[in-house]
């Protein structure tokens, strides 16, 4: 029950403060998502949703870079796959 | 166009990744995954197969059906049986066993209970039906927190008469400092759950690394993630680090959503929480405070009750990692996900019904 999964918000549907409301796409399903945690995110936006609520926006370009990883792989492409992996690990270690 | 799942299933970096995790495993180490989620994807997708022998995965309490105090759910079906209430739950609640029966039998026998995906739903309900009383049971982690705060909010906004909760939320950090701070624990690195930590952030986990000089890596859902997350874990301990690292970047900010945090703060108290198998936790859940009181079921039912946990079950020491569901002597015989004796086996999230349904095959264990 603790499922969170990402989707696409497609339309923003009501912008009150208390009560932002838009559409977002799972991978084809659309749903009516409670967006008020997300003040910031808009259409376009990919989201994490939790029980009909928007819990953070992805970070597109941290996603790019573990992507980017992960196409490097496929590759296997040594070299570049151990750069990307030093960014990533930079990244993720700042804390 | 990035679609935040697919991509974080190459199979050819999860391989690559554990490649590299064989090569840089020199000792013995003992890691949990506190969430269920994650045992359920760690087994679904054979994770814990591709391992290097010297590691071994402990299965953590992150399971709020399977945490949730029997207690709890022996109230619930008190409350969903008075003739004016209209019960509302998350569907995985449902066949919970409490003492005598599930919610899924009281609704058989007449009780109004509702499965709803959003506890929005069920205020949604309450205004559709102004003389009946509608009561949502409100268990979950921080991940779900901020979904109800904002449904009571909600609720005292447009002032709803006919609108409570059965609270039984449950935090995180607290469970793992109970875990760390146990004679008998084998933990020697952690998984925190991705989710939580969206919502929450991870500024006391750092604390939590520093005080216990412990690992912990904030790690996602998707196979890749999963496998970065046992690596990066298992880099700190060969090399004696205990830091708190984010392997799950695009999704969790160090301070969290810190909106959602506020809404929490001003609807919810820290209270003393029990679980189930476990005992309780002090400082370990969640209740509504005294400005949102009016909407706690509890009161408004007026029940209390205290209740013994049958001893057949041992999923506290599951939840524990202190032992795995084999060791179960019910396991596979007479509890199944069809006649399930604890909550571990319910639950999608439950480590028991995840070896049942992972690790059996044709009724033998894998
Ligand atoms: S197999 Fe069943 S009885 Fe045994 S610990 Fe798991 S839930 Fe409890």
């Amino acid at each position: 029950m603790c499922l969170a999964i990402p989707g696409k918000i497609i339309q923003i549907t009501q912008q009150e403060k208390d009560n932002r409301l838009g559409k977002v796409n799972f991978a084809g399903v659309v749903k009516v998502v409670n967006l008020t945690y997300v003040p910031q995110a808009d259409v376009g936006d990919y989201v994490t949703v939790h029980v009909g609520f928007a819990l953070n926006v992805m970070d597109q370009h941290d996603a790019e870079l573990v992507i980017s990883h992960l196409n490097s792989v496929s590759e296997q492409n040594e070299a570049k796959l151990d750069k990307v992996r030093q960014r990533i690990q930079k990244r993720s270690g700042r804390s | 166009m990035i679609k935040y799942v697919s991509e974080f299933r190459n199979v050819q970096a999860v391989h690559k990744i554990l490649k590299d995790l064989h090569g840089i495993t020199k000792h013995s180490w003992s890691i949990m995954e506190i969430c269920g989620g994650q045992t359920h994807a760690l087994l679904r997708y054979g994770i814990d197969e591709l391992l290097p022998k010297k590691i071994t995965l402990l299965h953590g309490p992150g399971c709020p059906v399977c945490v949730t105090p029997l207690e709890k759910i022996d109230k619930a079906i008190y409350i969903a049986r008075q003739s004016d209430v209209i019960f509302c739950s998350f569907g995985d609640m449902l066949r919970v066993p409490g003492s005598h029966l599930d919610l899924l039998s009281a609704k058989a026998e007449g009780a109004d209970v509702r499965i709803v995906y959003s506890p929005m739903d069920a205020l949604k309900i309450a205004g559709e039906n102004p003389h009946r009383r509608v009561v949502f049971f409100a268990v979950g982690f921080e991940t779900t927190v901020p979904a109800i705060a904002m449904t009571v909010h909600r609720a005292a906004t447009l002032k709803m008469k006919n609108f409570y909760l059965l609270v039984s939320h449950v935090l995180v950090p607290p469970a793992i400092r109970a875990l760390l701070a146990a004679p008998d624990n084998r933990v020697q690195g952690f998984l925190a759950a991705g989710h939580v930590c969206t919502v929450m952030g991870y500024e006391e986990y750092i604390a939590i690394s520093k005080e216990f000089k412990i690992p912990i890596v904030v790690t996602g859902f998707e196979p890749y993630d999963l496998a970065m997350g046992i690596f990066m874990c298992v880099r700190q301990l060969e090399n004696g680090t205990f830091k708190t690292e984010n392997e799950y970047t695009r999704a969790v900010a160090r301070q969290g959503n810190v909106l959602a945090q506020d809404l929490m703060h001003r609807v919810f108290k820290v209270v003393d929480r029990k679980w189930r198998g476990i005992g309780v936790i002090p400082q370990s859940g969640l209740d509504l405070n005294e400005h949102y009181a009016e909407f706690d079921a509890e009161t408004a039912f007026n029940v209390h009750l205290e209740v013994q946990e049958p001893e057949e079950c041992i999923s506290g020491l599951v939840l524990q990692g202190v032992k795995k569901p084999f060791e179960c002597s019910e396991f596979a015989k007479r509890c199944t996900p069809d006649h399930p004796l604890g909550a571990t086996m319910v639950s999608t999230e439950g480590a028991c019904a995840a070896y049942y349904r992972y690790k059996m095959i044709d009724g033998d264990k894998k």
